[in-house]
């Protein structure tokens, strides 16, 4: 079976190509941009696509998602979880280890990918723990989670606290090469903070997690990395320190990569206001200069790429006191409208944003996707971005709804997402 | 003016027209308190339960006897902190007290914005009867009423709010209060207990309680937390009692007719030495009586306004 794309305009940032023509998948694979579509129409065996006046693009790369499975399925599982990714355009998604228990060994780490690979409709490539247990303690398997299929490894959600730790798991995925994907959180800092420090958190009596626990850590990391020479990947960057002291480690030469989430280059702490859990994430939002300081990290480059930090949690664990509130919204369904408001707004052009979400989050974790190459897997994203959409949390796959951006009126449409080759999602 | 809110969440959101109306209302009501039979049938046949998730004999009886005043049925409800986070959620147990017939939840929780979560979710009015670190609408709204019956008036005057700013809901609720009905407002203690960012609400921040006493108008001593003196906040209560404990000598700075106000109960030798703590008992007194007529204003004007139709 092969499907033919017909007629979009294809923006592939790995290859600089931005045309309209025609896409054909074959086997699984992208096999040719053919001048003219007559021939396949008349084919039965080919599905025809018309992509006029559509995007086509790779399929959406997201680095940081939290699929839950095993041990939280209430709130997702990878089944729901890939269905969620494909709705919101997403082929190839990287899950975090803070599953129960924890993918600190192969076996949990085989488990996911089988899991995957017979329930998932996109690719799911897994992240180790960097210590046991997310303890911060002692370093986890980490040599035989990568030839299990770990793509890198983080103790996301739980920072590694102690630096001599931190040093040890950078300097041994050298032999790996997989970058440490650090959560940077002075978590003594924070103390049992729940949101931004700032007047917001004044007037609502809430305890504040100031920017500064951010910033000793991305500044320690770095140090480290520089130190170790290792591949150091900075998560969910929210503060205007910390994209500060990311620019200025790259500019002389530090192997630093760094992410941000749509939810931080688009709400402050505001959104807070009358106790909205959907508001209460970590990192949390912070104010408004933070929020320009990820902005203008996209646009020069410091950010190099957009991760959701998807984090579903079910409506009775948010319906709660703000304090008892877990941490995290789901972001694969509202990813691609809210990214879209970058070029609406003028800060990126469309194909950057593209290469945020395709070949630059695939090149961090060398996952040889996010490219329409010829000969590579038919991963492909249809999409109309200026089509409106009014955000509604009831039509997620995601089997969590917890979003703050219900009711928000954007533009971006997904019309089709293949994986592989197969349509595994259609508008 | 008409009250038109179903709920007193906190005074964040009130107008200064809204808080002025409270006071005057809560003139008519200490009238009530004056009377041999001290009872006036305005909420009669209401359910009110006070549900109360902190300890709180003193603000819980002070409703209570509001309530009573007002002639509503009451219902109370104390869950342990522990109750918090374990079992039943905040909402099914509200739900239940609704179910019994409560249309009037007063609530006291040890987390910031509970009383919203309610507010949101149920269709009772809710008072908020002090949540977390946020507000406490009807202590702030007692101190006010005894400002005023005092001074004559709030607008113009030079208010000291000294102590745990950090984790005072009163502090916050007497912020907004006196801001919105026109007094200059400060706020002194140690620098880590003043919450970030407060000079953008337009109150003026002192470390130095000399400097910050001077011309004052009235002094609210906000009582300490004696487990944070086993934090880092401060180094003992000895050494806070040293700086920012209201003394005789640093009293002579403010004005020559000051009111000292404590929400109570009182660390003797710690927020004030024992001779001004005399002094201002009769205030302090005040202030309890005050609470009560406040209270019954509250529940007054949220029954025949925004009502519990």
């Amino acid at each position: 079976m092969s499907i033919l794309i017909k007629g979009g305009r294809i923006i592939d940032p790995s290859q600089d190509i931005d045309k309209v023509t025609n896409v054909l998948i074959e086997d699984g694979t992208i096999k040719s941009f053919p001048r003219s579509a007559t021939k396949y129409e008349k084919d039965r065996k080919t599905q025809v696509i018309n992509a006029r006046g559509k995007i086509v693009s790779p399929g959406f790369v997201d680095i940081h998602v939290h699929l839950r499975e095993p041990g939280f399925e209430h709130k997702e599982t990878i089944k729901t979880g890939c269905d969620s990714a494909a709705a919101g355009g997403f082929t190839t998604i990287v899950c975090m280890p803070n599953t129960n228990p924890v993918n600190d060994n192969a076996s949990v780490t085989e488990y996911i990918l089988l899991k995957a690979r017979t329930e998932g409709k996109v690719n799911v490539f897994p992240i180790g723990a960097i210590t046991k247990g997310e303890k911060g303690e002692s370093l986890a398997q980490i040599g035989e989670m990568y030839e299990a299929g770990c793509v890198g490894v983080s103790d996301d959600g739980m920072p590694v606290m102690n630096s001599k730790v931190m040093r040890h798991a950078m300097e041994y995925v050298k032999a790996f090469d997989i970058p440490v994907i650090s959560h940077a959180e002075d978590k003594n800092l924070s103390g049992s903070g729940v949101m931004n420090e700032g007047e917001m958190s004044t007037r609502l009596g809430l305890e504040g997690i100031p920017c500064a626990s951010e910033d000793v850590m991305v500044s320690r990391d770095i140090n480290v990395a520089e130190l170790t020479g290792a591949h150091l990947h900075i998560c969910h960057v929210s503060s205007e320190a910390s994209v500060r002291l990311i620019r200025a480690a790259k500019k002389r030469g530090v192997r630093v990569t760094a992410e941000v989430t749509p939810h931080h280059f688009t709400l402050t702490d505001k959104a807070v206001d009358s106790y909205d859990t959907n508001a209460k994430m970590n990192p949390p939002l912070r104010g408004e200069a933070d929020m320009k300081a990820c902005i203008e990290g996209l646009k020069d480059g410091t950010l190099d790429v957009i991760a959701t930090d998807h984090a579903p949690h079910s409506e009775d664990e948010k319906k709660v006191e703000f304090n008892l509130a877990p941490f995290g919204i789901v972001g694969l369904e509202t990813a691609l409208p809210l990214s879209l408001k970058l070029v609406e707004d003028k800060v990126l052009t469309l194909n950057q944003v593209i290469s945020k979400l395709t070949d630059a989050p695939s090149a961090i974790l060398k996952l040889n996707r996010g490219t329409l190459k010829k000969g590579a897997p038919a991963d492909v994203v249809i999409f109309d971005p200026k089509k409106k959409v009014k955000i509604d949390r009831e039509t997620f796959h995601s089997k969590s709804k917890n979003t703050p951006f219900h009711g928000w009126e954007l533009k971006g449409e997904i019309n089709y997402t293949i994986v592989n080759g197969k349509v595994v999602y259609s508008a | 003016m008409d009250f038109n809110r179903r709920h007193i969440l906190g005074l964040e959101e009130l107008s200064a027209e809204e808080i002025t109306l409270i006071l005057d209302t809560a003139e008519s009501m200490k009238e009530v308190s004056k009377r041999d039979v001290k009872k006036v049938p305005a909420l009669r046949g209401v359910t009110v339960c006070n549900l109360f998730y902190e300890p709180s004999t003193r603000t819980r009886s002070s409703f209570e006897i509001a309530e009573k005043r007002l002639s509503a049925d009451v219902l109370n409800f104390t869950l342990s902190h522990s109750s918090v986070s374990k079992g039943e959620t905040l909402l099914d147990t509200a739900r239940n007290l609704e179910a019994m017939g409560a249309s009037v939840i007063v609530i006291r929780h040890p987390m910031s914005g509970a009383p919203w979560l309610l507010a949101k979710e149920l269709d009772s009015s809710i008072i908020n009867a002090g949540d977390g670190s946020h507000e406490h609408p009807s202590q702030a709204l007692l101190d006010l009423f005894t400002i005023r019956e005092i001074k004559g008036n709030i607008e113009g005057l030079k208010v000291l709010v000294v102590g745990d700013i950090l984790h005072s809901r009163v502090a916050r609720s007497n912020i907004w209060g006196l801001l919105k009905l026109g007094a200059e407002v400060r706020v002194a203690g140690p620098p880590t207990l003043i919450p970030s960012h407060i000079e953008n609400i337009n109150v003026k921040t002192y470390y130095n309680l000399e400097d910050a006493v001077k011309g004052v108008d009235v002094v609210i001593m906000l009582r300490i937390q004696m487990e944070r003196q086993d934090s880092e906040f401060f180094p003992s209560l000895r050494e806070y009692a040293r700086f920012y404990g209201l003394k005789r000598e640093k009293l002579k700075l403010a004005a020559k007719d000051v009111v000292v106000m404590h929400p109570g109960p009182i660390n003797r030798g710690i927020e004030l030495s024992s001779d001004i703590a005399d002094d201002a008992g009769s205030v302090i007194l005040d202030q309890v009586s005050n609470g009560i007529a406040v209270r019954m204003a509250m529940f007054y004007l949220v029954a025949s306004g925004g009502g519990n139709s």
